[in-house]
């Protein structure tokens, strides 16, 4: 009586518990994975004119099963040079953008653990309260900054060290500097997560044992710091790559990026199957590093 | 022989200019929103007239609404989801769909914008043309996109702070009894509250700032506020938008003062009753 008792609990708790789990798990299942087998299966069908844009795969007509697989979307964006361009431009930008971004980031992070532990958590929230404000005004900001007849400009010529204006918008410099500004945040908060904890008594000993400052930084501190490197790296290179706002607004026509190809293959020549194309070959580049990323945040989730 | 004088550290010159480069552009939305010139880059005189302008703009106002409609049911359901999500992850040992789960939990976080808004927008047109729903997109798949992307952040969050708890308090609380249900509710929960705090107002500016993801799923009726303002900056600087952008930091800047002077009351009084025990 008793025992059936247990087992009945027991089995209440098994099915709650895998009711548990089935929530977020359909939910994802439902919005994150089945969207991107859509996405395949429109980057192998053919564009059409009709409501939405884009024939059939799997026809049944005159009793017969015609399944249409077309791979001209994804030769097409290998013949037509403006795609590889704009792939090439993108990775290009992004992979100089993190660069900058750890390089400012990573002096800054180390400050911050370095800091007086009552300072810290200011310091914390004074980078990253920017990204909790706009991404969007952020980049406009620097629109005002670095147009023609915008603050630079002014103070330079204003000065007299120029007598024409630089032109800094519509540049590759603007969209780095836009990517660099926006993202610093995300890249600051991983590497301070993990230079905090870092141990000091690791330092002390490679002091002691009369190792010099630079090369305790290059043998100890550097190694130990690499996961926070990783994953900053990743949380700014990957959305960078696939960047539509900053290119759009700071960028001219010859920064091509391939987020902002897609946005108007998409939006302004309609053409669905192009741009699931677009996001399916993006997708495969940034493969790896989001495999990447992932290795390492999900050993950070499940200890 | 004091040759070597003590000089600020790299890093800590370097963070000085890195916080100068983080808010110097902000600094300068601020000045000219009171710039009374049309021309951003011109000053000519203190003027108030582009925040009456600002609250005259009806379009920018039910934007205005309609972002903060969808950013706090988003950051809500967000938080549940995210909070569950985490919970299975750092309390239900292994079970078959755990790398799937962990997998699709972390993926929001770096996948492009680009990609994740298209995605969703062809799935909401499938599932409209198999069961038609939704009939029209707007308010309703803007917040099925943000809670999905969102709670990905609220399960980085709130697995954080989970991993940190000692799980032995949870574990007494089964021990006598408690049902797994109701020590979630009792035990686990007021623990973890500060992260589900954080993460639900993470969730919430990060729908109230999305462009690019909203602008895909939307439907002809629904404007974001990100959707109306990239409209208008597209055409150039507007002083209308310094106003705007100079509200949002103010906004911003006082919610952060506040959670600042907060986490450091308590913890002042924690040294305060450390030192007590220490000392009684």
């Amino acid at each position: 009586m008793m025992l059936s008792h247990l087992t009945a609990t027991l089995r209440r708790w098994q099915l709650g518990r895998r009711a548990v789990i089935a929530f977020p798990l359909i939910w994802l299942l439902l919005f994150f994975l089945l969207p991107f087998a859509l996405v395949l299966k429109i980057s192998l069908s053919q564009g059409a004119v009709a409501i939405p844009p884009y024939g059939p795969l799997v026809e049944y007509a005159d009793q017969t099963l015609n399944i249409f697989l077309n791979l001209g979307n994804y030769l097409f964006l290998l013949s037509d040079s403006l795609y590889v361009a704009a792939y090439w431009g993108s990775v290009k930008t992004a992979f100089m953008s993190t660069v900058v971004c750890l390089l400012i980031g990573y002096p800054m992070a180390y400050a911050m653990a370095r800091a007086p532990a009552r300072w810290q958590l200011l310091l914390l929230l004074l980078v990253m309260l920017p990204s909790w404000t706009s991404f969007l005004i952020r980049v406009y900001a620097w629109m005002g900054i670095l147009s023609n007849s915008g603050l630079i400009n002014n103070l330079l010529m204003g000065l007299g060290l120029i007598e024409t204006p630089l032109r800094m918008m519509n540049t590759q410099f603007a969209v780095v500097i836009g990517i660099v500004y926006a993202y610093l945040p995300f890249m600051v908060l991983p590497l301070y997560a993990h230079l905090t904890r870092l141990d000091n008594s690791l330092l002390e000993a490679a002091s002691d044992l009369g190792s010099r400052k630079l090369n305790t930084f290059i043998k100890v501190t550097l190694p130990l710091s690499m996961g926070g490197i990783i994953a900053g790296s990743m949380l700014v290179f990957i959305p960078a790559v696939g960047e539509f706002v900053i290119p759009e607004l700071l960028g001219g026509p010859n920064t091509l990026m391939i987020g902002k190809v897609l946005w108007e293959e998409f939006f302004l020549n309609r053409d669905w199957p192009i741009a699931s194309a677009l996001a399916m070959v993006m997708l495969l580049l940034l493969l790896i590093p989001i495999v990447w990323f992932h290795r390492y945040q999900s050993r950070e989730l499940e200890e | 022989m004091s040759l070597v004088r003590r000089r600020p550290h790299f890093s800590t010159v370097m963070l000085i200019i890195g916080l100068l480069f983080l808010y110097l552009p902000m600094a300068v939305l601020v000045v000219y929103s009171f710039n009374s010139s049309r021309l951003v880059t011109v000053w000519a005189g203190f003027s108030t007239q582009w925040y009456a302008a600002l609250f005259r703009d009806q379009q920018i106002l039910s934007a205005v609404w309609t972002s903060l409609e969808i950013a706090f049911f988003a950051a809500s359901m967000a938080v549940c989801l995210g909070t569950v999500a985490a919970f299975v992850m750092t309390r239900f040992g292994r079970f078959r769909g755990k790398t799937a789960l962990s997998s699709m939990v972390t993926a929001p976080l770096v996948m492009p914008e680009v990609i994740t808004g298209l995605s969703l927008l062809l799935l909401f047109v499938q599932m409209a043309q198999l069961t038609g729903w939704p009939a029209d997109r707007g308010a309703g798949t803007i917040w099925i996109a943000h809670t999905t992307f969102c709670s990905a952040y609220v399960a980085v969050v709130v697995a954080a702070r989970l991993r940190e708890l000692d799980s032995s308090i949870e574990e007494a609380a089964m021990d006598l009894g408690s049902p797994p249900l109701k020590t979630f509710f009792f035990v686990t929960l007021p623990i973890i509250s500060p992260a589900l705090v954080a993460g639900w107002l993470l969730a919430f500016t990060l729908s109230l700032d999305d462009l690019v993801i909203a602008s895909f799923v939307s439907g002809p009726g629904a404007n974001t506020l990100p959707m109306v303002v990239f409209s208008s900056v597209r055409m150039g600087v507007s002083p209308k938008i310094n106003a705007l952008a100079t509200l949002i930091i103010l906004t911003v800047s006082l919610a952060t003062f506040l959670a600042w002077y907060f986490m450091r009351r308590n913890e002042a009084k924690r040294q305060v009753i450390l030192q007590q025990e220490d000392a009684g």
